[in-house]
């Protein structure tokens, strides 16, 4: 099966968010993937604010099924969120629950004008009520596989099938 | 073999009850765990949502102050409901078992127990009676284990220092009734710490203490020399007997942290301490005060290990 580039889908994306830059906005990528393509949209956009990086572990719904497993990442977010038009970024939007536990987060640090979620695939199968503004492709995921994103030793982003992991 | 009473059958931390007999990756995880929760505790709301719904008794048989409220602070930002036992107070003074007092706990559904008690053991005991769904902390039992005030110290180490693996560390004073000088020997040793040194007067080093793999040393300048990290323990007046050091001046005199003698370890070197301090017995002011001192980022820091260890009990 064909995945979409994922470097052709970043450069999409930034032409389509170029035109929703506007004085408030700021991003925040989502750990492991989300955070390497917000890395990259934030550059490529020149975004003034530095770039915040969440990790949504300790608002995870399947925490008391599955605990805390692996090492969390600390959140950082070196702006002010309150009145802030945000992008929200992450790599493949499944799901939604991710997405709803960063909002969760997100709220923690204050009360933000906005939140558009980006992402570089849809691979449909939503729990929740939940859909992304902008979105580079849409990916059919064979069942019992995980789309991820994936980067080389040179910053080169890719999509990759791979098993899901054993629950 | 017996397995480890603190690791679930996937080699996961169930209980915390000593830092002795824990692998590295566990240690690992408790401190890099702690490090997202540090994050939470320097923003405007300092809660998770991890913990609701859930309880967490503190069973306090022995009086504290910092630790029972750094516990109480830590569950409180992991939105669990604490509930504060202080057993001196209550039901153990009317004859009910510790076992009975857990029995009656885990029927107002209980899901973590965070035990101080003065005899060694009493977590374990515990640990080995409760529900599959049940977690226990040591918050310290005797003279054995103090594994979270360990944690937090290694915590703080890695802070200041990055890694274990070129560190010297001297824990100075009262060895012998010190539960928290055996968990952070125990911790630096696993993390890889190739120099651990003790010091204090004869009467206050247990014997064999040389079999934990540290260095033995009575004169506290030879001790201190080129040390990066320097650990002060409390002179425990309440646990001696009388007969094992002639006066607390005579102590600081010999083993008293001043400046004079701090200025042997390394110029970066950092000094700790547990609490509460002794100020002129153990450590002298201008020390505990001085820009060496991490005593109180140590303080701060505990209640992010505590965050961590609870949070990753309750979900194993």
């Amino acid at each position: 099966m064909k995945l979409p580039e994922a470097e052709q889908l970043c450069a999409q994306l930034v032409g389509e968010l170029k035109a929703r830059i506007g004085p408030q906005t700021a991003m925040i990528g989502l750990y492991t993937g989300g955070a390497w393509l917000a890395e990259r949209l934030h550059a490529m956009l020149r975004l003034p604010e530095p770039l915040g990086l969440m990790d949504i572990a300790f608002y995870r719904d399947d925490y008391h099924a599955r605990g805390l497993h692996h090492d969390p990442k600390r959140t950082k977010i070196p702006f002010d969120i309150n009145g802030r038009d945000l992008l929200l970024v992450d790599d493949v939007l499944y799901t939604g629950r991710t997405v709803r536990a960063a909002m969760n987060e997100l709220f923690d640090y204050g009360r933000p004008a906005s939140i558009s979620l980006v992402v570089l695939a849809d691979r449909g199968g939503r729990q929740l009520p939940i859909c992304a503004q902008h979105c580079g492709a849409r990916v059919e995921v064979p069942s019992g596989m995980r789309l991820r994103l994936k980067r080389d030793a040179g910053d080169r982003l890719t999509l990759a099938l791979e098993p899901e992991r054993a629950a | 073999m017996q397995r480890n009473p603190q690791l679930n059958a996937h080699g996961e931390l169930q209980h915390l009850l000593s830092i002795e007999g824990l692998p590295r990756e566990v240690l690992v995880q408790i401190l890099d765990t702690a490090e997202s929760f540090v994050g939470v505790t320097e923003r405007e709301v300092k809660k998770v949502p991890l913990l609701r719904g859930k309880s967490v008794f503190n069973l306090f048989f022995e009086p504290s102050t910092r630790t029972r409220t750094t516990f109480e602070i830590a569950a409180k930002r992991l939105s669990a409901d604490v509930i504060n036992l202080n057993i001196a107070l209550s039901s153990q003074t009317k004859g009910e078992s510790l076992l009975d007092t857990v029995a009656n706990l885990s029927a107002m559904q209980a899901d973590i127990f965070v035990v101080r008690h003065n005899s060694s053991g009493a977590p374990y005991l515990i640990a080995r009676n409760v529900k599959p769904h049940e977690h226990v902390v040591n918050a310290g039992d005797g003279r054995h284990a103090h594994p979270t005030q360990g944690l937090l110290d290694l915590y703080t180490i890695r802070h200041y220092k990055k890694e274990f693996t070129r560190l010297t560390v001297a824990i100075v004073g009262d060895i012998l009734h010190s539960r928290v000088a055996r968990s952070l020997i125990h911790g630096l040793t696993t993390l890889g710490a190739p120099e651990v040194r003790v010091i204090g007067p004869q009467t206050l080093l247990p014997s064999g203490v040389e079999a934990l793999g540290v260095r033995v040393f009575h004169d506290m300048r030879a001790g201190l020399k080129d040390c990066d990290v320097i650990v002060m323990l409390r002179l425990q007046n309440e646990r001696m007997d009388g007969t094992l050091l002639p006066s607390a001046q005579e102590f600081f005199k010999h083993y008293g942290l001043t400046g004079a003698k701090l200025s042997l370890a390394k110029p970066d070197a950092i000094v700790m301490h547990p609490g509460p301090m002794n100020r002129g017995v153990e450590i002298d002011s201008t020390v505990a005060d001085g820009p060496h001192a991490v005593i109180l980022p140590q303080v701060t820091f505990g209640i992010a290990v505590r965050m961590a260890v609870m949070s990753i009990v309750a979900g194993n």
